[in-house]
C-alpha cells in the first residue's frame, strides 16, 4: 500500500525523526513522532507531548500535502469572487483571508486561505483531499486572461507557538513585526519563502512556502532552533479542534452550508448585497428563515471522550444532532467535541447527552475556542 | 513472580491460583499512544473468553479489551480512571486493568507465553 502513497519533500526526514507514518488524503504523513536524542530532551514525542510543546513553545508541522496554486492575471480577484463568499476584491496586498468554495445548493467545496501578493497575483492554500478537485473547478471557472498555476513543487511547512516568532525572527529578521493575516516574500536563513501569519492551531505562528527541494533544509534549519520540536497530524488535529476550527470533510463539508456552520463571519457585507456567490439564494434563504441546526462546542461532563459519530440527544433521548470532531483536548485536560445540534438547543449551557457506547452520558454546549486563542495583535 | 501469557489482541495475564490479573502489553500501549481514558467493567460481572469488556481511549482512538479468559470481575484498578497514563508508564505491573476469579488454567495455559508473543508480534510487522 505504501507505494501508493504520494510523499512530501520531508518523507526522508520524518522516517530519520521517528514518525510514525500513516495514509492521510493520499500521502504519507506523521501522526506522531517517538523522538530520540536531542529532540527527545526537548520534547517527548506522542500527541499529548507535541501538543503541550506547541502550546509552550514552538511546533514544526510538515502539511505539504496541501494544495497550494497561484491565481495571476487581471481581475484575478473578482473572477475568485464567483466561486466563494469572501471580500476577495478588497483583501489588500500583503494580507490573507480565509474563506470558502461553495456550491450551487450552498454547501461547501472546501475552506481555503486566499493571499494578496499585489500585482493581480493571489496565492491559495486548499486541503489536501480536495485539491484535485478544488483546482479543475476553480481552472474551468476563471475568465481568459486569469491562471491558475497549481505548485506541485512547493513545501508548507507551519511553526506554530508562543515562541514561533521570535524563532522565525532568527533566521529572517524583521518577521515578528508581522501581523495577524499578514502575507511577505522573505529569505528564511538565505531561502526564499512565502510566509503568512497563520496557522492552525490558535497559537501565535507562521505558515511558510518553500520550495520542494529546500523544504527540507529548511525544516532542519528550524528544528535546530532549541524552542522547536516535530509535531504530527495527531497533534495537529488536537489542537485546531481546541481552537475550535473546522476540519473539511468532517466539520462542514458540502451538505453543510457557512450559517448552520457558524461561518456567515466568511461572507463579507458587500457579498451580502451583492448575493452573486455559488449558492447564495440558499444561503441567503439560511439566513432569512435561520439555520435549521448550528455547529456548537460540546463539552462532556466526565471523563469520556465522544467520537466523530457519536449521536446527541436531549434529555427525553430524542436525537438532537451529531458529533462532528470529538476526543481530547491536552491543553484543556479534558474531553470536548464539537458537532451539529437542532438550532433551538444551540445555546451555551444547554445540557446534551451523548450517547457513548449505549449510554448517555451528560454534556453541555460550550463555547469554542475551548482554548483561548493566542494571535498576534 | 507468576508467569505472564498473552492473547492476540496484546492483553496479558497472570495466574495467580484461579485468580487472573489482566492488562495490555507494551506493545499495545506503544501503538495506542498515550492513554487519556479508561472504562472498566463492573465487579461481580461474569465475563466469557472473548467478550468485551473495558475500553482504552487514547487522544485519537478508542479500543476494546476483550477478556483473554472466562471469569467473574472482582476487582478493577481505580488508578486508571485517575491517572490513564499509568498505562503507558508501567503497563505490565501498576498499569493492569481487572481481575477475574474462577479462571480455569487449561484456558490460561492455552494463550502465548513471552516467546511465543515475540514471535507472533515478530509475524504481525511483516
Amino acid at each position: 500500500m505504501s507505494d501508493t502513497l504520494k510523499t512530501t519533500p520531508l518523507d526522508g526526514l520524518h522516517r530519520a525523526l521517528g514518525a510514525r507514518m500513516v495514509p492521510f488524503a493520499g500521502y504519507a504523513m506523521p501522526v506522531q513522532y517517538d523522538l530520540t536524542g536531542e529532540l527527545a530532551a526537548r520534547c517527548r514525542g506522542g500527541v499529548l507531548a507535541e501538543h503541550l510543546h506547541c502550546r509552550a513553545k514552538a511546533a514544526l508541522f510538515d502539511v505539504s500535502h496541501m494544495g497550494q496554486a497561484l491565481l495571476a492575471g487581471p481581475g484575478a480577484a473578482a473572477a475568485l469572487e464567483s466561486l466563494v463568499p469572501g471580500d476577495i476584491a478588497g483583501l489588500k496586498p500583503g494580507r490573507q483571508r480565509y474563506t470558502l468554495l461553495t456550491s450551487e445548493a450552498g454547501g461547501i467545496l472546501d475552506d481555503l486561505m486566499v493571499a494578496n501578493l499585489g500585482d493581480d497575483h493571489l496565492a491559495l492554500v486548499v486541503n489536501a483531499a480536495c485539491k484535485d478537485a478544488d483546482f479543475a473547478h476553480i481552472a474551468a471557472s476563471m475568465p481568459a486572461g486569469v491562471r491558475l498555476m497549481v505548485q506541485p513543487d512547493r513545501g508548507l511547512l507551519a511553526l506554530q507557538g508562543p515562541m514561533a516568532a521570535a524563532v522565525l525572527a532568527r533566521l529572517s529578521p524583521g518577521v515578528d513585526k508581522m501581523s495577524f493575516m499578514a502575507v511577505a516574500s522573505v529569505p528564511v536563513a538565505g531561502i526564499e519563502c512565502l510566509i503568512s501569519r497563520s496557522g492552525y492551531t490558535g497559537e501565535d505562528g507562521y505558515e511558510i512556502s518553500v520550495s520542494a527541494r529546500q523544504t527540507e533544509d529548511l525544516a532542519r534549519l528550524l528544528l535546530a532552533e532549541p524552542e522547536v520540536a516535530p509535531a504530527g497530524l495527531g497533534a495537529r488535529d488536537s489542537l485546531r479542534l481546541e481552537a475550535g476550527l473546522c476540519l473539511y470533510g468532517h466539520d462542514i463539508d458540502t451538505t453543510t452550508n457557512p450559517v448552520e456552520a457558524a461561518l456567515t463571519w466568511t461572507i463579507s457585507k458587500r457579498r451580502k448585497m451583492e448575493w452573486n456567490f455559488p449558492g447564495a439564494a440558499a444561503i441567503r434563504a439560511a439566513l432569512h428563515d435561520g439555520p435549521a441546526r448550528l455547529r456548537v462546542g460540546i463539552l462532556p461532563d466526565g471523563r469520556a471522550p465522544a467520537r466523530e459519530g457519536t449521536e446527541i440527544v436531549d434529555a427525553a433521548g430524542a436525537m438532537i444532532g451529531h458529533v462532528t470532531s470529538g476526543g481530547f483536548g491536552p491543553s484543556l485536560n479534558a474531553p470536548l467535541a464539537m458537532g451539529y445540534v437542532r438550532a433551538d438547543l444551540a445555546a451555551d449551557g444547554t445540557p446534551v447527552f451523548l450517547m457513548v457506547r449505549g449510554k448517555p452520558l451528560p454534556a453541555r454546549v460550550a463555547p469554542m475556542p475551548f482554548v483561548p486563542h493566542n494571535y498576534v495583535r | 513472580m507468576s508467569e505472564i501469557r498473552y492473547t492476540k489482541d496484546h492483553e496479558w495475564v497472570r495466574l495467580e491460583g484461579d485468580v487472573a490479573t489482566v492488562g495490555i502489553s507494551n506493545h499495545a500501549q506503544e501503538a495506542l499512544g498515550d492513554v487519556v481514558f479508561v472504562e472498566l467493567p463492573e465487579p461481580g460481572r461474569a465475563v466469557e473468553e472473548g467478550e468485551a469488556c473495558a475500553v482504552v481511549e487514547s487522544v485519537k482512538a478508542a479500543s476494546d479489551i476483550y477478556a483473554p479468559v472466562a471469569g467473574k470481575v472482582i476487582e478493577v484498578n481505580h488508578t486508571l480512571v485517575d491517572e490513564p497514563g499509568t498505562v503507558n508508564a508501567d503497563p505490565t505491573e501498576a498499569g493492569w486493568f481487572f481481575k477475574l476469579s474462577g479462571v480455569e488454567f487449561e484456558s490460561f495455559a492455552a494463550l502465548m507465553d513471552e516467546d511465543e508473543y515475540a514471535e507472533f508480534l515478530e509475524s504481525e510487522a511483516e
